[in-house]
């Protein structure tokens, strides 16, 4: 019982140091060379334009309902018309961030632990490196740089496009005045607001893709092996997300508000 | 002031380092994965232009010595030269340059299949050497014509055969010219007619561009048949009869057994030892 404790610890430990490791090694790609401006520029389009339609959808729904939800509560005290204020800070604030960040570790975080993952077992990261290609650099590198640029990025979209889903269903389901609506939301918003909602995705979008790299290139057993990786990444940077969001939050709001 | 003398060289290492030494040498290393012993105690030297064949059982650590040699693994213990440096200790900048004479055939190709066969072949120069676009051109053609895959340039790997994959992952590792050929298990899963245009590659790089190399193989006839063939050039066409001996000493076969050199010698000493060896000959029957 005590040794597998013993063991399970060391394993953590392990996965740890070989985390950490790579973020080292992926920070020194970042600012020496070779660096590789292609594979870059295939990664923010892989991650972000690729990401685009899911973080719409996701975005537009969750407004929508958010100001069904909040309409109805609203009007037990009379107060319809604050319907935007609710509807902006939540999602600016909180949902625009986390529900981008999960939907993105949902497409981005499984897809990098499966394809870095297909490329460990079936030996083309060595062949990479017998070539004389650092895999950090290569496939590393350009993808945390795509996480931490495109997923606030595609925050921003989905919480904008949050908002007109809220004015959607408040205009033509609550029959609230649309200036009303609009007048509200900026009401409710703050500009410390509007920074937490720009600052939190940096860290989603890190998590998430730093993750799906390291669970990738760790990846040992066949196409299980795969399998497991893919189910793994995507359960990390899930749970990452809602953690670090959290922590995130509780370091803002004693730094900025 | 103290005169400092280093620690007396093994004359193997000694040999090694002089002038026109050999390329790759092992000397006394070892290799265990947690509690499995892989590599007990392994020297051996590849001589420039020769051919060493590793004969083993699976799992009997003859792919691992080709990850050796790339610096892919490091030894648990012994010293490791590839063209006089020491790669055992190396980090892995320093030996990205040692990497750029070597190339290595990985076990079914390892092929990148995100990328066309133009793009494989052509990825160490375009990527990693910066060759202008028409000269990175132009060697791929060249290379693809060798292994007689010319028309299949803009296929994926997942269009090709088998033995395609085998004969583009060669003409990814002679692209960038390098000296030192490795090949893990070049022929294995493919049927015998394919496996010996496999085999006529190797030989063909041996004989033709003066590549020494490193073949990791339990397919005898593979091994016997690149042993003691050449390749010579008629006119437009390559033929490949059969070695003279003194050509058929330059190939020597290695066997490995439980993490030891079990046997080395070239292709006649292979086959008589089978008649006093049980292990040997029950390997070659």
């Amino acid at each position: 019982m005590g040794g597998g404790l013993v063991e399970w610890l060391k394993a953590a430990l392990l996965e740890v140091q070989e985390y950490v490791g790579m973020l080292s090694l992926t920070a020194r790609g970042i600012v020496s060379r070779p660096f590789y401006y292609r594979d870059v520029v295939q990664q923010f389009d892989a991650i972000g334009v690729g990401s685009l339609t899911v973080v719409l959808l996701t975005g537009l729904f969750t407004g929508m309902v958010l100001a069904l939800q909040s309409g109805t509560t609203l009007d037990a005290f009379g107060a319809r018309s604050m319907v935007g204020r609710l509807v902006s800070a939540s999602i600016v604030k909180e949902l625009g961030p986390v529900l981008t960040g999960l939907m993105v570790a949902g497409r981005v975080g499984s897809g990098i632990a499966a394809e870095l993952g297909s490329m460990m077992v079936t030996d083309q990261i060595a062949a990479l490196r017998a070539l004389g290609t650092d895999p950090i650099r290569k496939l590393v590198v350009p993808r945390v740089l795509a996480g931490l640029v495109m997923v606030p990025v595609l925050t921003v979209i989905a919480s904008a496009v949050g908002i007109v889903g809220g004015w959607i269903v408040t205009v033509f389901v609550l029959r609230v005045a649309s200036s009303v609506y609009w007048n509200s939301v900026v009401e409710g918003l703050y500009i410390q607001d509007v920074w937490m909602g720009l600052i939190k995705p940096f860290f989603l979008g890190f998590a998430i893709v730093s993750i799906g790299c390291h669970v990738g290139l760790r990846t040992t057993g066949g196409t299980q092996g795969v399998g497991r990786a893919t189910t793994n990444a995507v359960v990390a940077s899930s749970v990452a997300v809602i953690a670090v969001d959290y922590f995130v939050t509780q370091l803002l709001i004693v730094l900025i508000y | 002031m103290a005169v400092v003398h280093p620690a007396p060289r093994s004359a193997l290492l000694e040999e090694a380092l002089g002038p026109g030494g050999p390329i790759i040498v092992f000397d006394h290393v070892q290799l265990a994965f947690d509690d499995k012993i892989i590599l007990r105690d392994v020297s051996f030297t590849l001589k420039t232009g020769h051919t060493k064949i590793f004969l083993g059982a699976s799992g009997a650590g003859k792919s691992t010595i080709l990850r050796l040699i790339l610096g892919l693994l490091k030894p648990d213990g012994g010293q490791i030269f590839v063209n006089g440096e020491r790669v055992d200790d190396m980090s892995e900048d320093n030996l990205m340059a040692v990497r750029g004479d070597l190339g290595m055939v990985f076990q079914e190709g390892a092929l990148f299949d995100s990328l066309s066969v133009r793009e494989n072949v052509g990825y160490k120069l375009d990527e990693e050497l910066n060759w202008v676009r028409s000269d990175a051109d132009a060697r791929v053609q060249e290379v693809l014509g060798f292994v007689g895959l010319g028309e299949f340039i803009d296929r994926r790997p997942s269009e090709l055969s088998g033995g395609q994959r085998r004969r583009v992952a060669i003409a990814r590792a002679m692209a960038a010219k390098p000296r030192i050929l490795l090949y893990d298990e070049p022929t294995t899963g493919l049927d015998p007619i394919t496996a010996v245009t496999v085999d006529e590659e190797i030989i063909k790089l041996r004989d033709l561009e003066g590549v020494s190399s490193i073949l990791v193989t339990h397919q005898l006839r593979d091994a016997f048949f690149v042993a003691e063939h050449t390749a010579v050039r008629q006119g437009q066409d390559i033929e490949f009869p059969k070695a003279s001996p003194e050509k058929c000493q330059e190939a020597e076969f290695i066997m490995l057994r439980d993490g030891l050199i079990a046997f080395e010698g070239n292709a006649g000493e292979l086959r008589n030892a089978a008649q006093t060896d049980a292990y040997i000959e029950a390997f070659l029957s």
